[in-house]
C-alpha cells in the first residue's frame, strides 16, 4: 500500500477494534500493560478465525475437493502477505513455525547440524531463556561453545566486548532485536555487518520487535528473523521462521513427518521443497491464515506513526514514574522500545503487580523468563509495564496513582 | 480451637471487606506482623524457592504438637504465611496431615496457591504436610 492511503493514526479509533479492552476486571476497567507478554487481538483477526472454523476448514496440500483447495489458497497467500510485509526475497523463506521459540529450536537444531566441536555461537546478556537454552542444548550435542557479550548497567550491549568475543570461529550471532524485560533495541545493524564480515550467520529475535518496529529483512540483512503471531495481534500457536534460502536449503529437515516429503519407502525418503522441508504434519492452518490478517490490519497503518505514539507513552510513563522516591529503574538504554521495567526501593514486585492486578492493571511481575540478566541486576524481578498502541496516557495516568495507592500500603 | 474453627475465624474477619485493596490492605498488616525468622535458620534447607517469591520455614515439635515460623521476601505471601500459620500452628501432627485448606478459598485467595502461581505457597503447604507426616513416622518407631 502507499502512503497516501494509510489509515490515519487515532488511538481512540484503533481502541474500538480490540474487544477485549472494553471490559471490568475486579470491577475496574481493564488496563492492559502487559503486552510484551501478548497483544490483544483486534475484531478482523476474531472475526477470519471465526470464518475459517465456520467455512473454510479444511486440511490443506493435499485434498482435491474444494475446501481443501480454499484452505490450502488461503494458507499460501498468507505465507506471501507475510513474505511481503517483512520484504523476504521469496515467499518460501518463511517458515511456520508455533512461535518463537519454535522458530529459534528449528535453527538450533537444523543450523546445528551444520556445525563441528569448537566452532562458537555468541549471545547477549539480555536474552529471554527462548534464545540461551537452545544454544545450550545444541553447545552440548555439538561440542560448540557459548559466549556471553555482557551489557552495562543501563542495559546496554557493550560493543567493544563484543567485537572482542566476535572472530572466525563465531558461526552464529543470536541476539534479541528488543530486550523484552529492558526495551533495549540492540544495534542490530552493526552486529549484522560485523558478524557477516567474520563470515558469521546473525539471527535475531524478533519476538519484542515485529509489533513495534518496520521490519525489512533484506534492508536488516539477518540470515534469520524468528517471532509469535501472537505479539502481534494475531493467534496463539503460530509464529514464524524467516530464514535466507540459500542458508536454508542447505539445513537438514527438523522433525519428520508429514507434508515435509517428497517420497517416502522404507529404504531412502526424500525431502519436499522449501517451505515444506521444515512443516512437518498439519500444520496450525487458521493460526497461518489468521497471522496474515493482524498483518493486513497493521499493514493499514504507517507503522512510524505507531513507533513515534509508543515511544511518546514511554517517555511520558518513564517521566511520571521517575518522580517516585526510590524508583529504580531497569534498563535506561539510550535507544528503547515499548518497555518500561522497574522496581521500588523495599518494595518486592510480586506485592506492587498483586495490588496493581486488583486495581484493573495487568503488567508482569517477576524476571520475565530472563534469568541471567535478573543477576545482573542483582534483583529477583521488576514490575513491567509494556505498551501497545492502543494504550493510552490517561490509562498512564491512572496506573501511576494505582503504584502510588500500592506503594503507600506496602511502605 | 481446632484448625477448622480457625479457619472459620479468619473467614469471619475476612467476610466485612468487599473491596479487595481492603483485603489485601489486611493481608500486608498481617504480612508486616508476622514474627521474622532468625536469620541463622534462613538457611538453604529451609527455602522453598518459587518463581516469584520465596519462602522460608522452620518447624518444631514440642510435646506433641507442631510449631511454625516462616518469612517471605514478598510482603504479601507473608500474610498469607501468617494465616496458614496461625491455622495449623500448635497443632498434632495428625491434624495437620489431614487439613483441608477452605478458607484460601473462601477468602478469594485461591490464586495464591496454584500451581501455577509458583509464589513458594503451595511448596509451603506441601512441606509443612512433609513435616508433619515425618515427625508421625519417627514416633511411630
Amino acid at each position: 500500500m502507499e502512503n497516501q492511503t494509510k489509515r490515519r493514526f487515532s488511538v481512540r479509533e484503533v481502541r474500538e477494534d480490540f474487544p477485549a479492552l472494553r471490559q471490568l476486571v475486579y470491577n475496574k476497567n481493564l488496563i492492559y500493560f502487559d503486552n510484551g507478554a501478548t497483544s490483544q487481538k483486534p475484531q478482523r483477526v476474531i472475526d477470519a478465525i471465526d470464518r475459517f472454523y465456520t467455512k473454510e476448514n479444511a486440511n490443506i496440500h493435499r485434498g482435491v475437493h474444494y475446501l481443501s483447495q480454499k484452505a490450502t489458497d488461503h494458507y499460501e497467500e498468507a505465507r506471501t502477505f507475510i513474505a511481503n510485509y517483512l520484504n523476504a526475497k521469496h515467499t518460501h523463506e518463511i517458515i511456520f513455525t508455533k512461535g518463537t521459540t519454535d522458530s529459534i529450536n528449528l535453527v538450533a537444531f537444523s543450523f546445528g547440524e551444520l556445525l563441528s566441536a569448537g566452532d562458537e555461537i555468541l549471545i547477549s546478556a539480555m536474552e529471554h531463556h527462548s534464545n540461551i537454552v537452545p544454544w545450550q542444548l545444541l553447545c552440548e550435542r555439538k561440542k560448540c561453545v557459548l559466549k556471553v557479550v555482557p551489557i552495562n548497567s543501563k542495559g546496554e550491549l557493550i560493543m567493544e566486548e563484543f567485537d572482542r568475543l566476535l572472530s572466525e570461529k563465531t558461526k552464529l550471532v543470536a541476539i534479541t532485536h528488543i530486550s523484552n524485560t529492558l526495551g533495549t533495541i540492540n544495534p542490530v545493524r552493526e552486529i549484522i555487518n560485523k558478524a557477516h564480515s567474520k563470515g558469521a550467520r546473525v539471527l535475531l529475535d524478533g519476538a519484542q520487535s515485529i509489533q513495534h518496529l518496520k521490519i525489512d529483512v533484506q534492508e536488516l540483512g539477518c540470515d534469520f528473523y524468528a517471532f509469535s503471531g501472537h505479539k502481534v495481534f494475531g493467534p496463539t500457536g503460530i509464529g514464524v521462521l524467516y530464514g535466507k534460502e540459500a542458508i536454508l536449503e542447505k539445513m537438514p529437515p527438523y522433525q519428520g513427518g508429514g507434508d515435509m516429503i517428497a517420497k517416502v519407502t522404507f529404504e531412502k525418503t526424500t525431502y519436499n521443497e522449501l517451505p515444506l522441508k521444515f512443516e512437518a504434519g498439519t500444520p496450525h492452518i487458521a493460526g497461518g491464515i489468521c497471522l496474515a490478517e493482524a498483518f493486513r490490519y497493521l499493514d493499514q497503518f504507517n507503522i512510524q506513526d505507531i513507533e513515534n505514539y509508543e515511544a511518546e507513552l514511554v517517555n511520558y510513563a518513564q517521566d511520571l514514574l521517575s518522580t517516585f522516591e526510590d524508583i529504580e529503574p531497569v534498563g535506561t538504554a539510550r535507544q528503547k522500545a515499548s518497555v518500561v521495567s522497574f522496581n521500588i526501593e523495599g518494595i518486592h514486585p510480586f506485592d506492587l503487580g498483586t495490588l496493581l492486578d486488583k486495581q484493573g492493571i495487568a503488567v508482569r511481575t517477576g524476571h520475565h523468563c530472563t534469568q541471567p540478566l535478573m543477576d545482573f541486576f542483582k534483583i529477583p524481578g521488576t514490575v513491567r509495564a509494556s505498551f501497545a498502541f492502543y494504550n493510552t496516557k490517561e490509562e498512564i495516568d491512572y496506573f501511576i496513582e494505582a503504584v502510588q495507592k500500592s506503594v503507600q500500603l506496602l511502605k | 480451637m481446632t484448625i477448622n474453627e480457625k479457619q472459620k475465624d479468619i473467614i469471619a474477619e475476612f467476610s466485612i471487606y468487599d473491596d479487595w485493596m481492603e483485603k489485601y490492605e489486611y493481608i500486608i498488616e498481617l504480612g508486616k506482623d508476622l514474627p521474622e525468622i532468625a536469620a541463622e535458620k534462613k538457611t538453604k534447607d529451609r527455602i522453598i524457592e518459587g518463581c516469584q517469591s520465596q519462602v522460608w520455614l522452620d518447624a518444631e515439635v514440642k510435646n506433641g504438637r507442631m510449631y511454625f515460623t516462616a518469612d517471605s521476601d514478598a510482603i504479601i505471601t507473608k500474610g498469607i504465611i501468617g494465616l496458614l500459620i496461625r491455622v495449623m500452628n500448635d497443632e498434632k501432627p495428625e491434624d495437620i496431615v489431614k487439613t483441608d485448606l477452605f478458607f484460601i478459598d473462601e477468602i478469594g485467595l485461591k490464586e495464591h496457591l496454584s500451581p501455577t502461581r509458583s509464589n513458594g505457597l503451595l511448596s509451603m503447604v506441601k512441606r509443612i504436610k512433609l513435616l508433619a507426616l515425618t515427625s508421625l513416622a519417627e514416633n511411630k518407631q
